[in-house]
């Protein structure tokens, strides 16, 4: 579904991303692993339109979409989540669910997203940033299942939450697995990686060093935990 | 009593031009980041266009409150597409002077056809006379010119807090980048926005054609005070920006009236009293906080 074929990027004169190739297929969910720094961060933006990509080529659904711009990757399908969340602070928690448009036919209602997310619900007049930190998590995922989006981009969902939030996220992408959307996320939690994932791909120093299955993830736990300096 | 309830109407007056001049200012810096250094120019024009279309076609001030702040937000908006847009990736600066630039030729162009002597621009007849409103009589025309102000203002916070277009200009305005990758073009609306912002600029300048004096100063006088009302407000926000218009309003008018020697400085004091307990102004949201 998703192709990344060598792309490199970079911020002023530092080389980021060092020639990234990967493919994620439909209905899998699939990690990305790897250090600060690593570029992961920068390969979604890269994936989203919002870093240019120097060279290389990324196809969604066998279509080039390297010179699109974001507005028009989101339309075709993809749905980013960043990694401060993205809630707008003047948007009420239903205009932050209802501003992206629909992209697609599999688009959740407003009422199946507040049906399997009642807190979001009970605070769909508040600001989207009163909710607590888990909950804005929750809102910003709740949107991109409300677009309709086939694969939803998220830049390290976890980061920050305490481990019953872990769990609950972990709950949630389980939910949007179970949809038929397919899911490329960014986690530094290798053990967390291993229970919501199917595949992973270890980033280092701009490029994917390895792919692991979650056997190999379970095995090597240790050895990446150290490698990660976690 | 009615001394004091009679300088509070003068100031919610002069508060309207004040709220609705920063209105747009504020709605073009939040979706552009441009600070807009020709607005007084095109109140300055609004004035001009009312009395060129009374003395070159005979069309009446009713007319021109129609037709004056369309024409210049369309050439607003030209201007957005041929100049505004291209230096909008640069440095800000760059935006600044540009518009300062615009400012200096429009305002020339019309010193070099018009002089710097006011022309005279008559009430509407409907309007002329006074109104008894009880505790003491004022003139028609301000009474109405306060009433459209604060039925625009309304009106503009309505749509931009209860349509799709509002919920677009507020999330483009808080964040760009998040709302072009959430599928929005928001490309497509700086140019509208911004001609908009430019349409309420002309609006009050043909609003003050019958009471103040029409001439290619008009707008310069009044754009640094406009900047201040936006500080005192907080930049980019709507409420802010029209509350600290008609609060400014007042405070001139008062000063005017009790301390004339301080009435010209008051409004810098208030701005930089309101940098100092509140850096985001009254009504402004602090960068990186949540709410």
């Amino acid at each position: 579904m998703l192709n990344v074929d060598n792309v490199t990027a970079r911020y002023g004169e530092a080389q980021v991303l060092q020639g990234v190739s990967l493919g994620v297929d439909t209905g899998e969910v699939v990690t990305l692993v790897g250090r600060n720094g690593a570029g992961k961060t920068t390969l979604l933006r890269c994936l989203m339109g919002l870093h240019r990509a120097m060279t290389g080529d990324i196809e969604f659904d066998g279509r080039s979409v390297a010179t699109l711009p974001p507005h028009k990757r989101c339309r075709i399908g993809l749905g980013y989540v960043p990694d401060d969340r993205g809630i707008f602070a003047s948007l009420s928690v239903e205009e932050n669910l209802t501003l992206p448009p629909v992209t697609g036919p599999e688009a959740w209602s407003l009422e199946q997203v507040y049906e399997t997310f009642p807190v979001l619900a009970e605070r769909r007049r508040q600001a989207g940033t009163h909710l607590s930190g888990g909950e804005q998590q929750m809102l910003a995922i709740a949107r991109v299942l409300r677009m309709g989006a086939r694969i939803l981009l998220a830049d390290e969902p976890t980061e920050g939450l305490a481990p019953l939030l872990v769990q609950q996220i972990g709950e949630i992408i389980r939910t949007v697995k179970a949809h038929g959307v397919t899911v490329l996320l960014i986690e530094q939690n290798v053990h967390f990686a291993s229970t919501v994932a199917d595949r992973h791909y270890l980033i280092a120093q701009g490029r994917v060093v390895e792919s692991l299955d979650n056997a190999e993830v379970e095995q090597r736990e240790h050895e990446l935990l150290e490698y990660l300096g976690i | 009593m009615s001394g004091l309830l009679q300088q509070l109407f003068n100031g919610l007056v002069s508060g309207s031009f004040y709220a609705l001049l920063a209105l747009g200012l504020s709605v073009i810096f939040g979706m552009l980041g441009v600070v807009n250094f020709a607005h007084g120019a095109f109140y300055m024009l609004g004035a001009f266009g009312a009395f060129v279309l009374l003395d070159s076609a005979g069309l009446n001030w009713w007319l021109a409150l129609l037709v004056v702040p369309i024409l210049l937000g369309v050439i607003g908006m030209v201007l957005e597409r041929a100049f505004v847009h291209r230096l909008m990736h640069l440095f800000p600066l760059y935006n600044f002077l540009l518009t300062f630039g615009i400012a200096l030729i429009l305002q020339d162009l019309i010193r070099l056809k018009y002089g710097v002597t006011s022309q005279p621009y008559p009430r509407p007849t409907i309007l002329d006379g006074m109104v008894d409103l009880g505790v003491f009589t004022y003139p028609k025309y301000q009474v109405f010119v306060l009433v459209l102000s604060i039925v625009l203002s309304v009106l503009v916070w309505l749509v931009l807090t209860r349509t799709r277009v509002g919920m677009i200009v507020r999330a483009s305005t808080e964040r760009a980048e998040l709302t072009q990758s959430l599928g929005i073009d928001v490309r497509r609306w700086v140019t509208p926005v911004f001609g908009f912002g430019i349409a309420l600029a002309g609006l009050a300048g043909v609003l003050a054609a019958p009471m103040r004096a029409v001439n290619s100063e008009m707008g310069a006088d009044l754009i640094i005070v406009i900047f201040a009302v936006v500080v005192i407000g907080g930049l980019g926000s709507v409420v802010g920006s029209v509350a600290a218009g008609y609060i400014v309003g007042m405070l001139t008018e008062f000063g005017n009236f009790y301390i004339p020697a301080l009435s010209q400085i008051l409004v810098f004091v208030l701005m930089a009293l309101v940098l100092l307990l509140r850096p985001a102004g009254l009504f402004g949201r602090e960068e990186g906080s949540p709410a």
